[in-house]
């Protein structure tokens, strides 16, 4: 049975209970992404459905306060009415995760969900400006606010963004929205290797042209995108938004700096809308199968050198966003946790998670980058100060 | 000096020891790092919060991590009071020690370790100064976002302590969303890295909770930080308008139009005035509000922009409009706002207030800002980022007059709970310190503030780090 409470109150009642009896809740929203994280203890499914619908939007304002189950769907579609967005572009995980469901905005902020503009616009917690919550001890939290600046007391909408429910039940969700860029291009330069990539995308992040999104797309996925309508070769793409004025001044001098890497061509609005979507949504490994896909957060220009290291020792598949700080990796059979996790570590840092595996695998490795010894006590203090009884999602990023 | 705000009672167990920690410290330190004579900690009693002092009991000054660590250790151990500080720039008196604390002070820790253009981050010391970070790496077309207006002196640890804003976070967000990893020293004197060159955090987003935490959760000692590529140019131009409202509401429009200026920096009449007869910069005298707005890009971009931009402001009913041909002009325009708070110190004592309101109550909370503050005999004058909300009333005052100066604080205070009535917050960017602590139960309910102590505990179960700080002293949670 799935428990949905349908006011703050019933959540708040539910959980205290829960806590009293010792009984695990795993909290979701609409249970697309089901399948983060590491296995977890038995628990009853709590999700948050019931609490639906916009409390407050005020185009002017550019910020939004909604119920944490409200679909991302109707959300999109108010913000698309006034021409506004969430700049952190929230990723689809439907296709690669073969999920089915609703897409809600809590489990967007649970997660942390952000897509190919996060690494110069921000993350999805980076627009989250206030929340309501239940803790574990079923008291109703409210932290920080519906204003754009606002340093007063702890931070804990960072905390519980990212947090995939280990550390509350989010009921409401205040952020930041930014208008729609008036057009979108996409300057392509086609035909580099991996590391040729990694210097022309740094290249252009060096000039001032305020590119929006840098991704590389290998020979192996190129055809996946636009329907195979990109032009031969491997793809590097990079995206320019804002008023058309300014957009075509930026294209053209991105374009003429890109020239000396490879054969340069553009795409236009409707074309770069579809690609970026598809990048940010991981196309290329929407592909119905269980191979292990993981996410690897990793400095931008280490990203093909962990992937050229994995490509001696094991069937690998990747591609880059974030100007190759973001790399997505399908493994032809094992997930190779190990192996990953020690050349991120010889390369600098970073962190990998499993994304998509098979019941069999996903038991067998850890889901969530481990962490130090000193931080993972940190972190399991944080813990024990939100969820005392420690009822939500056990084990899931333990 | 006011004294309405109190601090904690000193731990006599440290006082009494006053001699003996002196010592332990002086084994954990070079000399050079360690001040305790009492004419040498004088400059340590305030920090730009300055109607309050305290001498603390010693100073240390570490090079190193290393150091910090030890002296956190030590601190730790006996249970003494550690108030961090950078350059004791704050205005929320975040830095202000206490007799029984060490300060320890990350001024000597003020090394650019690594510049890394391919990544386009920064690995700073947290002593390094917020303008150093951009003045570094400017000559190879970067910067630093965040820009405090005092950011030829504070630093970039006490940045990340208070997630300092600036003028230009319109556009490129506030220190937490310019901070990429922290390495910090824990109450125990444990190290850990948080974040690091690449994106957000694997596991709790705890360098998101660090950032703003007013030195609470540990000391950090450095910092990666994220270089953006510097804009080909920035243009300002000059708004006046008959009312407020009016330039309410064209901020708000312009904000809607899709256009993201790098600044909205708004001034009333007295603010005008006051600037003007300071820096002669032709501002208009016959106006009730001035806006002064940045577009950054190419030239056409700019041009594109600032037309669009003054069409809005036409629609608005601008009474003058004043572009910059030039970049003389360009400074002359923020000659005047770059200017304010130093010219309105040189005619009165100020306190310069920090609540944040949504955009749409700005006119509102500006009248009833100037209502409280003459039902208290005071005049103020507003300055502020008029793009996210943040206000800065300086309400003006006579510091050698005691009762001034109490009416001061006490309008300061209802213009902050206003500013909470109205949507917003106590403070955008200053931080709480001491200044806002006893207005925290405004803005939260127990249960809030009891959630964010108890996560203040799950770092430093003794409250030894900058104990005073952020909550009010009654009612704290046992452990």
């Amino acid at each position: 049975m799935t428990l949905i409470p349908n006011s703050e109150t019933d959540a708040a009642y539910i959980i205290r209970n829960a806590a009293g009896d010792g009984k695990k809740l795993a909290l979701c929203g609409g249970n697309t992404r089901a399948g983060f994280g590491n296995s977890a203890e038995p628990a009853e499914m709590m999700n948050s459905t019931g609490l639906s619908g916009i409390v407050d939007y005020e185009p002017a304002e550019m910020v939004m306060t909604v119920k944490a189950g409200t679909p991302v769907a109707e959300i999109e579609a108010a913000l698309a009415a006034n021409r506004q967005m969430m700049a952190f572009e929230p990723m689809d995980h439907r296709g690669v995760m073969g999920t089915l469901g609703e897409p809600t905005i809590g489990g967007v902020f649970a997660a942390n969900v952000s897509g190919p503009r996060r690494f110069v616009s921000g993350a999805a917690r980076d627009s989250l400006l206030g929340i309501r919550f239940i803790n574990g001890r079923g008291e109703a939290i409210r932290a920080g606010g519906r204003v754009m600046k606002n340093v007063t007391g702890l931070d804990l909408v960072k905390l519980l963004a990212g947090s995939h429910g280990t550390l509350g039940f989010l009921t409401e969700v205040t952020f930041r929205v930014l208008p729609v860029p008036q057009t979108v291009e996409t300057i392509v330069i086609s035909g580099l290797d991996d590391a040729a990539a990694a210097k022309a995308m740094a290249a252009a992040m060096a000039l001032p042209v305020e590119v929006s999104g840098a991704a590389h797309l290998p020979q192996t996925v190129r055809f996946r995108f636009l329907g195979g309508a990109l032009p031969s070769g491997e793809a590097t793409v990079l995206r320019l938004e804002g008023l058309a004025a300014s957009v075509s001044v930026r294209a053209e001098k991105l374009a003429a700096v890109m020239e000396a890497f490879g054969p340069v061509s553009r795409l236009g609005l409707e074309e770069s809308q579809t690609l970026w979507r598809q990048i940010r949504d991981v196309y290329p490994y929407s592909d119905g199968t269980l191979k292990p896909v993981w996410r690897v957060s990793i400095a931008p220009s280490a990203g093909h050198q962990l992937v050229a290291a994995l490509r001696l020792e094991t069937g690998v598949d990747a591609f880059y966003d974030w100007q190759g700080g973001l790399v997505w990796m399908r493994m032809e059979a094992d997930p190779e946790a190990d192996l990953l996790r020690r050349y991120i570590r010889a390369l600098g840092g970073g962190h990998a998670t499993l994304l998509r595996a098979s019941d069999a695998v996903r038991a067998g490795t850890q889901a969530f980058e481990p962490q130090p010894d000193a931080v993972a006590a940190l972190s399991a203090r944080v813990k024990q100060k939100l969820d005392p009884a420690g009822i939500f999602c056990p084990g899931k990023m333990g | 000096m006011a004294d309405t705000i109190s601090f904690l009672k000193p731990r006599e167990a440290v006082l009494s020891r006053r001699a003996a920690i002196i010592a332990d410290l002086t084994e954990l330190l070079p000399p050079e790092c360690l001040v305790h004579e009492a004419r040498e900690l004088v400059p340590f009693e305030t920090d730009a919060f300055v109607s309050y002092r305290r001498l603390p009991l010693a100073v240390a000054l570490p090079k190193t991590t290393a150091q910090v660590a030890a002296v956190m250790k030590y601190c730790h151990r006996y249970g003494i009071p550690v108030v961090p500080r950078g350059a004791g720039t704050s205005l929320s008196g975040g830095a202000i020690p206490q007799e029984d604390a060490v300060v320890l002070g990350l001024s000597k820790m003020s090394r650019i370790l690594e510049v890394d253009y391919a990544n386009r981050t920064a690995t700073v010391q947290a002593g390094v100064t917020n303008l150093n970070i951009s003045e570094a790496v400017g000559i190879d077309g970067f910067f630093y976002a965040p820009d405090p207006s005092s950011q030829l002196a504070c630093t970039i640890g006490g940045n990340i302590g208070m997630n300092s804003g600036g003028a230009h976070c319109l556009k490129y967000g506030v220190t937490t969303n310019n901070l990429l990893g922290v390495k910090m020293v824990l109450v125990d004197g444990t190290v850990i890295e948080l974040g690091g060159k690449h994106l957000d955090a694997a596991g709790y987003d705890l360098l998101g909770l660090v950032c703003g935490s007013e030195g609470q959760l540990g000391i950090v000692t450095e910092a990666v930080v994220r270089l953006i590529a510097k804009p080909e140019g920035a243009r300002p131009v000059l708004f006046g308008f008959d009312t407020s409202e009016h330039a309410g509401a064209c901020v708000a429009d312009i904000i809607g139009s899709g256009i993201i200026p790098v600044a909205i920096e708004f001034m009333d009449k007295p603010a005008i005035e006051i600037c003007e007869a300071f820096a002669h910069a032709g501002y208009p005298l016959d106006v009730e509000a001035l806006l002064i707005v940045e577009v950054e890009g190419s030239e056409a971009e700019m041009d594109a922009m600032l037309k669009a931009i003054v069409e809005i402001a036409g629609r608005h009913g601008v009474k003058t409009v004043r572009e910059s041909q030039s970049a003389t002009e360009a400074a002359l325009i923020w000659k005047g706002r770059k200017s304010a708070f130093g010219a309105t110190g040189r005619i009165a004592d100020y306190i310069c207030m920090d609540g944040t309101v949504p955009l749409g109550k700005l006119s509102y909370v500006l009248n009833k800002t100037s209502e409280i503050v003459e039902r208290f005999g005071l005049r103020v004058a507003n300055v502020f980022h008029a793009g996210d909300g943040n206000m800065h009333p300086l309400i003006l005052f006579n510091a050698n007059d005691p009762e001034d100066a109490a009416r001061a604080e006490e309008a300061g205070n209802e213009i902050l709970k206003l500013c909470v009535d109205a949507g917003g917050c106590l403070t955008g960017e200053h931080g709480v310190g001491i200044e806002k602590r006893d207005l925290m139960r405004h803005q939260y309910s127990e249960a809030d503030l009891n959630q964010q102590m108890a996560v203040r505990y799950a770092f430093d179960e003794g409250w030894i780090l900058n104990p005073s700080k952020v909550f009010p002293l009654d009612g704290r949670p046992a452990a």
